[in-house]
């Protein structure tokens, strides 16, 4: 297993995001976080992240517990994200964004890069060169010199992917990747993933609510509901199970 | 086949890039060299003003327009740079006789040190303060980030004013030797601006824009973002202090009153009409600023105009002068430059498509 979560909880104050939630995603899975609004799955991406600090249990990555490390330290131990609306650097190149990726991977100094050392010149080369190389692959290599906020919504998402993956993450968490995208591009996108994870051996976990999307996609999906997980196994599974459509179009037992 | 062209697209760019820079480096120096032989000394004066101010802008613009955090402290870094050059060049004799409100300690009378030196240790002592500092200042960010760092502006003046045995209090130091010349200056000034360049041209300038444009997404990255900021707050107070030895070493005397918030408001200005994050804005901001300030300085005295004859009106200029820049920022709110570079005009305005 690549990644597991340990009895997870988190606390805003009185309220329980996520409650005593396990789960574990195996190596090469494209691993589905479903549930609806308030679910609490961007928290536990923030919790997976480091952007907040489990109030009990365990994240474990590559038998490694990532508890208490700074998030940029998490992204250099290869855990990539998205966001689930799209944060590009609006004031760079699309070749810039997908460098910054690059950043602690290019290996000179300060020193180094103020005197224009040959170290520096190397390094910027391969790193330069590698993220075209990424560009290439999501075909987007045409608009590198291109701000990235003049593209168009489905072409900034693919950046934003690229980007992620300039960090040489082996999991990749994407947040709501489909969202405000139209059906013939969703299609696109889930393909896109499918091939990355081959050719960038990658580990997915996404969040999304297009449950055709994470049909097509996933090979195995957890559903949250209010903080606990009630269904987890087959995405094709889920879509049939009581407690699932229960709480996603409500209770009618209850009544 | 894309991969190869946009490879050779990008190594004319680069090619084209070096000439601009190159020729805008050769072209400064000889202005340097035409300006100190034949301009009279008024004009060399502003020129060494507005070298100077280049120096400050461009370091000032790394921190507040490359990694856009707001801070408000380049008189305090500015000061303390004028106080290490003044106490290390003013001679032992002339120490003797200007500490007039209190005794100066020992130390003081010893410190002594050539030019080069002084410069050296005022940048180094400012970047070390930062160092220092960043660990509290970068806790807070945005708006709460100025107010720290205006604060510190005022302690290093209040300190200034209150260990007279050190700085002679409100009376300031005299009799500073005056090194600094067009050489000196504009020489330094273009070292800032390349090793200004370089470092925004580099993976370290990428993550402090990064900074700017969205911090959360640059530490999804992989971006050590409080790394970035303080690489930047300490540069930019390297050269902060460095421009104050120069400033120290021409006007030949400072006070604590030349270091208050006015001087950071003036670097302000200069940064956000030259437009917040670009080296070359922040040069034309220093030029438009400095110089033109200057340059109104007729607007102050009688005139005629259109046969009309007006008395002397000191203050005019500045009426002028903030009317003038009420419209700049009217007519081009990113200020004159944008976020762009001079070598960003010269590129095709080309969409690249398929």
């Amino acid at each position: 297993m690549i990644l597991k979560i340990n009895n997870v909880t988190k606390n805003f104050g009185g309220v329980s995001a996520i409650k005593e939630t396990s789960f574990s995603v195996a190596p090469k899975e494209i691993f589905g976080l479903i549930g609806p609004n308030g679910a609490g799955k961007t928290t536990m991406f923030n919790i997976i992240t480091g952007n907040y600090e489990p109030s009990s249990g365990e994240v474990v990555f590559r038998n490694e517990t990532l508890n208490g490390l700074k998030p940029h330290r998490i992204v250099r131990k290869g855990i990539a994200r998205t966001f689930q609306n799209i944060r590009l650097f609006s004031s760079m190149s699309v070749l810039d964004n997908v460098l910054i990726g690059f950043d602690f991977q290019a290996r000179y100094g300060f020193m180094e890069s103020i005197l224009r050392f040959p170290r520096f010149i190397g390094e910027e080369k391969r790193i330069k060169a590698r993220s075209m190389e990424i560009l290439d692959y999501f075909g987007m290599s045409a608009y590198a010199h291109d701000k990235a906020v003049d593209l168009s919504y489905g072409q900034q998402r693919k950046v934003e992917i690229a980007r992620a993956l300039a960090t040489n993450p082996e999991l990749l968490l994407l947040d709501e990747p489909a969202a405000g995208m139209n059906p013939s591009e969703t299609e696109e996108l889930g393909e896109l993933i499918k091939k990355a994870r081959v050719d960038f051996d990658l580990t997915v976990l996404l969040i999304e609510h297009d449950m055709k999307f994470v049909n097509q996609l996933c090979d195995k999906v957890l559903v949250l509901d209010y903080g606990k997980t009630i269904f987890e196994g087959k995405p094709a599974d889920a879509i049939c199970d009581p407690e699932v459509i229960a709480a996603y179009l409500g209770d009618f037992h209850n009544d | 086949m894309i991969l190869k062209r946009v490879g050779f697209k990008m190594q004319a760019m680069k090619h084209k890039d070096f000439i601009i820079k190159l020729s805008m480096i050769l072209g400064t120096v000889w202005f340097i060299w035409f300006a100190n032989g034949h301009f009279d000394e008024y004009t060399v004066r502003i020129l060494n003003n507005i070298a100077i101010f280049v120096i400050l802008a461009v370091s000032y613009n790394l921190i507040n327009g490359v990694t856009g955090q707001f801070s408000l402290e380049p008189n305090g870094f500015v000061a303390i740079g004028a106080y290490v050059t003044a106490l290390l060049l003013i001679s032992p004799d002339a120490k003797s006789y200007q500490y007039a409100i209190a005794d100066p300690y020992p130390f003081v009378m010893t410190l002594q040190s050539n030019f080069v030196v002084a410069l050296l240790l005022s940048g180094f002592l400012a970047a070390l303060l930062a160092l220092v500092l960043s660990f509290p200042v970068f806790r807070v960010r945005g708006d709460y980030l100025a107010i720290v760092t205006l604060g510190f502006g005022f302690i290093i003046k209040i300190l200034a004013i209150n260990h007279p045995e050190v700085t002679n209090g409100s009376l300031g130091l005299n009799d500073i030797p005056e090194f600094s010349n067009l050489y000196w200056t504009g020489g330094l000034a273009i070292v800032a601006v390349v090793v200004v360049l370089n470092i925004v041209n580099s993976k370290f300038g990428r993550a402090m824009k990064a900074v700017r444009d969205d911090e959360d997404a640059a530490i999804a990255m992989g971006v050590n973002t409080f790394k970035a900021k303080t690489l930047a707050f300490c540069t930019s107070a390297f050269f902060e202090g460095l421009g104050g030895g120069l400033l120290a070493a021409l006007l030949t005397s400072i006070s604590p009153d030349l270091f208050d918030f006015f001087f950071t408001f003036q670097l302000l200005i200069i940064i956000v009409l030259g437009g917040l994050g670009s080296t070359t804005g922040a040069i034309i901001g220093t030029v438009l600023v400095m110089g033109g300030s200057e340059w109104m300085r007729f607007l102050d005295e009688p005139m005629n105009l259109f046969g009309y004859e007006t008395t002397a009106m000191p203050g005019m200029r500045m009426v002028v002068f903030s009317l003038v820049l009420i419209f700049i920022m009217l007519f081009a709110r990113e200020g004159v430059m944008g976020k762009r570079e001079l070598t960003d005009l010269f590129k095709s305005r080309k969409k690249g498509g398929k």
